[in-house]
């Protein structure tokens, strides 16, 4: 834990706090007032790229608690994501609530992770990648014959969610449920990370036989973390396709596993904070590319048609560049910004 | 039987080309410990500068392909010096995602250059099928596999006698050893790299031959991971065994797939389902090295 200046703790309970203190409370308060009142003063667009952001943020954070702070590498996240939304997409169909459709969609994610999660007892490393690009892989092949289950290439279409006869039909009423489910997921995630589990977690990424020598169960922790990170995975998945409307097998494919990644390393491996930077950079850069492609169109006519091998380019030099120069992300940038105005103006 | 006979014998052919991508993978990994997840990408740069070379400059393909050549000595260079170098000691995520990125630039590039249409080599070998074992082969599938067989011998020869290649497999086996017996790392890094976008370059004008090219040419270096787990990640022998085994079994699969259950698409898949047998049953493969941990 990094300690403010003029804070100290005299119980480890205190040290342990998510939030240590009035001003850092007062911060989030505000925060959320901002995001609150946020659609009221925003079009539809702009709300619908906020919805997308959150739902990135859900499974940003999963996998950050996988891949950031356990250490197993994950390849197959988008194929789990696409479990959770057939699963909650057929629950809905079936006439499950809402609510409890996405957490049936999350809990069967979570099994399927944990299925493929078995082998990291024996893989580690770029054998797990491997394993987990042939779950990947193998989901998506499922996804794509799944028959009825899955609807094959025609898809699945879906109402839109309705809990307690409230039915969120607009961008702006996605916008609040979305808003709840990854501030959930964030809280739920910070939790964890100071719990015994947290710990186990990042002794097993520091040193897998430092962490089995004092005690910790390699197998039952590493296959928590799978679980809990597909879960979230499934979470977002679930709340994805209710978003959309339409679920079908080409969204959940291994460029979807890598842009996830793409997250976590950009925003900052094993941060919460740097989940949803990294979930906010890599949701903002196509669109960011898109208005600066239709104002270069004037000079460049024939620009639109590369856009979307522009678009591919650019998100590997971006990942590129961060893994060279800013191999922390951007939580790393951030924890910068704070010490440079904690101490201004009488930084060193 | 006939046609589990084609069904193999079209399975050989493309395990050749998988035999060849997966040496450059093996390559890589033996010398650096890097994962390449570009290794499909760069059979597609060299496919695509042959292919413009050819067709859009005019240049008869025996020097099309020797450019071609010489190009993929530059790119490795270029990809190592730039990309891998930086990332020395670094995790494996780290190195794994930075090819990552790469297999997504050199796709855009490709992409921004070339479009996304399939691209057809001028043919360059008579197209009259030769009868072997009463089954017709076109001669395109015979010249794959003897040039893979070729670029295999070379290699084995290679690691085994010449001087680079000796200080190749001894950087592989004890890094530090080997610098302190005045071996230059680095060169050795960028070696691998070069050799690797070669075998890839070879690969991929075979493949263009065999039917032409398009932008998703980069999947093929998916395909390589089932073979190399099979062969053992830093076995020669490994890889070429493990492409062929593989090449053969994902098209078995798929016919008796097809033919018995009326599944379509299970090429994708056989060889990813193969995959995951084998990593629960023997993770260092038939030839790979165990890695022994004490404690």
């Amino acid at each position: 834990m990094q300690g403010k200046c003029g804070l100290f703790f005299t119980t480890y309970r205190g040290e342990a706090q998510i939030f240590q203190s009035g001003f850092q409370k007062l911060m989030i308060g505000l925060l959320l007032a901002v995001l609150l009142a946020a659609p009221l003063a925003l079009n539809i667009h702009m709300t619908s790229i906020r919805n997308l952001i959150f739902i990135s943020v859900i499974g940003a954070v999963g996998l950050n608690l996988l891949t950031g702070v356990c250490g197993q590498i994950s390849l197959g996240h988008g194929a789990f994501i696409g479990v959770g939304a057939y699963a909650a997409g057929q629950c809905s169909l079936h006439g499950v609530p809402f609510p409890l459709a996405i957490l049936t969609g999350g809990l069967i994610t979570a099994m399927v992770g944990m299925v493929f999660g078995v082998p990291s007892l024996r893989l580690k490393g770029i054998y797990l990648a491997i394993a987990t690009l042939a779950a990947q892989l193998v989901l998506e092949y499922v996804f794509l014959h799944g028959g009825v289950l899955t609807g094959g290439s025609n898809g699945l279409l879906l109402e839109p969610p309705k809990v307690l006869g409230f039915v969120f039909d607009s961008e702006a009423r996605m916008y609040y449920l979305l808003l709840f489910f990854a501030a959930a997921s964030l809280l739920m995630v910070s939790n964890i990370m100071r719990s015994r589990y947290g710990r186990a977690f990042v002794s097993i990424r520091d040193f897998y036989l430092s962490a089995e020598i004092v005690g910790v169960n390699l197998f039952w922790y590493k296959l928590v973390a799978f679980g809990v990170s597909s879960f979230l995975a499934g979470v977002a998945g679930g709340l994805w396709g209710h978003y959309t409307g339409y679920i079908s097998a080409e969204q959940f494919n291994i460029g979807l596993s890598i842009s996830y990644l793409a997250m976590i390393i950009i925003g900052g491996r094993g941060s919460v904070i740097g989940s949803v930077f990294g979930a906010v950079f890599i949701v903002l850069l196509p669109e960011v590319l898109n208005v600066l492609a239709n104002s270069l169109g004037a000079f460049f006519p024939d620009i639109a048609q590369y856009i979307v091998a522009l678009r591919e380019g650019v998100f590997g030099l971006v990942l590129i560049l961060f893994l060279i120069f800013e191999p922390e992300g951007l939580a790393h940038r951030w924890r910068l910004v704070k010490a440079y105005w904690k101490l201004y103006p009488f930084a060193h | 039987m006939e046609y589990y006979l084609q069904l193999f014998i079209n399975g050989l052919v493309v395990g050749g080309i998988y035999s060849l991508v997966a040496l450059g993978f093996v390559v890589i990994y033996k010398a650096t410990k890097v994962v390449n997840f570009a290794q499909g990408e760069l059979v597609m740069a060299g496919a695509y500068i042959c292919f413009a070379l050819t067709v859009q400059f005019n240049i008869p393909f025996l020097w099309a392909f020797l450019l071609t050549l010489a190009f993929s000595v530059l790119l490795g260079l270029a990809i190592e010096r730039m990309v891998l170098r930086p990332l020395i000691g670094e995790e494996h995520i780290s190195v794994i995602m930075v090819t990552v990125g790469m297999s997504s630039v050199l796709k855009s590039l490709v992409q921004l250059f070339w479009g996304t249409q399939i691209r057809v080599y001028p043919q360059v070998l008579p197209t009259e099928p030769v009868v072997i074992a009463g089954l017709p082969v076109a001669p395109v599938y015979l010249a794959a596999f003897a040039l893979s067989a070729v670029l295999f011998a070379i290699f084995s020869v290679f690691f085994k006698y010449s001087r680079t290649g000796i200080a190749m497999r001894a950087t592989a086996f004890d890094q530090q050893a080997a610098q302190s017996m005045g071996i230059g790392i680095k060169n050795i890094f960028a070696m691998s790299w070069c050799i690797a976008c070669v075998v890839s370059a070879v690969g991929g004008v075979i493949l263009g031959n065999i039917n032409g090219i398009n932008s998703q040419l980069g999947h093929l270096g998916l395909k390589v991971f089932p073979a190399v787990i099979l062969g053992g990640l830093d076995s020669l022998l490994g890889a070429a065994l493990g492409g062929l085994i593989i090449g053969v079994l994902e098209n078995v699969c798929d016919g008796a797939a097809r033919q018995l259950f009326g599944l379509g698409g299970f090429r994708e898949v056989a060889a990813f389902i193969i995959l995951v047998v084998i990593l629960m049953i023997k993770p260092y493969g038939l030839f790979g090295t165990k890695e022994i941990e004490r404690v």
